[in-house]
């Protein structure tokens, strides 16, 4: 999964602190794997050098000073092509999967048409491995089918994400 | 390794079937909804949704198994609903093929005489019929089952025998609705490798309804159908 682009997202449903990054991170992608503030502050700094982001003005509080930062139109269009192109079909996609969904939902972006590109794009790496069986040797057979498996477990979790997307968005928005 | 994704629709490839903003109700209760889909000569073409959504209902128009109440269905450019009802029996006989989830063998006759049943009902003698379908057995992995009956076949020999009978008289379409449905995934592998193979051999068109991706993999590409209407997941029309 890509955390500038997630982190991206996050920024454009509004001008965040580093601090309120991390914590929506971590509650909405995080699942056990939460980002490190170093990783956060890096992140941004790193955004910001690519003018996908700005720093605002330094906040000075009781506490350390801090930065809201604000995504910019070129990160606005980064998310959307993110969120508009479907990952790669391969095993182990969940967390980029479960990101692109959750994050379309947050955006008010349409996550059923990411879905339906999601489906697109796992039936056709499916078909490209079924055309490996249908010529191929018992080892290509044995690794294709493993593959297509996995893929199939991703679009039956597709299929079920789809039929809940009005609960998942009551869920995100609440 | 070969993708076997096929481009596009674009206006010079030849359409054997079409579907014109087809509507049918069963009842007050609307199976399609204004359905629409152009299915390419030889291609092998999945029709994926859920339950419910239409997919049968819309295979059975397209077969002219059912006539719309609306909208029209033309194979070679030519409206069923112009046909009489002995012309489209006909067409089915004739120049479609049909392949069921259950198989829906005669159980009163042999693997082989069910093979041969769309020859004899299109006039062709017992002995021919019966030599035409013989080879069939060797081809679908059926040998030594020729004389029995569809209670002494498993599930996935019965299916391959029904696969057998939709193919005998080398259909221009095949009409597959859930052909895989009552098998375990070992025995459906088998079934929609030897229909792909046998289709792209003698270049049969197939429609094949299924909700399982990895059946609707066999095919070139898929089309959906969600609350009565046809959509492709890429946006690209049907």
């Amino acid at each position: 999964m890509s955390v500038p682009l997630t982190l991206l997202g996050l920024l454009e449903r509004e001008p965040s602190h580093g601090y309120d990054l991390k914590r929506d991170y971590d509650m909405y992608f995080g699942r056990g794997k939460p980002l490190r503030y170093s990783q956060v502050y890096a992140t941004l700094s790193r955004l910001a050098r690519d003018g996908k982001a700005i720093a605002g003005p330094a906040e000075h509080g009781a506490g350390p000073e801090r930065r809201r930062y604000l995504i910019t139109e070129a990160g606005i269009e980064d998310v959307e092509r993110w969120l508009s192109e479907p990952a790669p079909p391969e095993a182990d996609l969940n967390s980029e999967l479960f990101a692109k969904v959750v994050l379309a939902v947050l955006l008010d972006r349409p996550a059923g048409r990411y879905l339906d590109l999601q489906r697109a794009a796992h039936l056709q790496r499916m078909r490209e491995l079924t055309e490996l069986k249908l010529a191929g040797e018992p080892l290509d057979l044995l690794l294709a089918d493993h593959i297509i498996y996995r893929l199939e477990a991703d679009l039956r979790w597709i299929d079920h994400t789809a039929a809940r997307l009005d609960t998942l968005t009551q869920a995100v928005r609440r | 390794m070969t993708a076997a994704r096929l481009a596009p629709l674009s206006g010079n490839q030849e359409i054997v079937l079409e579907a014109r903003n087809v509507v049918k109700s069963f009842g007050q209760t609307p199976a399609l909804r204004g359905a629409s889909l152009k299915v390419r000569r030889g291609e092998i073409l999945a029709v994926m949704g859920p339950s419910g959504s239409g997919k049968s209902t819309l295979l059975h128009c397209l077969a002219g198994i059912l006539t719309p109440d609306d909208g029209d269905v033309r194979f070679d450019g030519q409206p069923l609903d112009a046909l009489s009802e002995d012309a489209r029996s006909d067409l089915r006989r004739d120049r479609f093929g049909f392949v069921f989830q259950f198989g829906q063998l005669v159980p009163e006759l042999t693997a082989e005489e069910n093979v041969a049943m769309p020859l004899l009902l299109s006039g062709i003698r017992r002995a021919p019929a019966l030599a035409k379908a013989r080879p069939w057995f060797g081809r679908l992995g059926l040998d030594g089952l020729e004389r029995r009956r569809s209670g002494e076949l498993s599930g996935g020999q019965a299916q391959r025998v029904a696969l057998a009978r939709g193919l005998v008289a080398q259909p221009e379409v095949l009409f597959a609705d859930e052909p895989t449905g009552s098998l375990d995934s070992m025995a459906g592998e088998l079934v929609m490798t030897l229909l792909t193979t046998a289709a792209r051999e003698y270049g049969t068109t197939v429609i094949l309804v299924t909700h399982d991706a990895r059946v609707a993999a066999y095919a070139g590409r898929e089309v959906v159908v969600r609350d009565g209407l046809v959509g492709s997941l890429t946006g690209v029309a049907p």
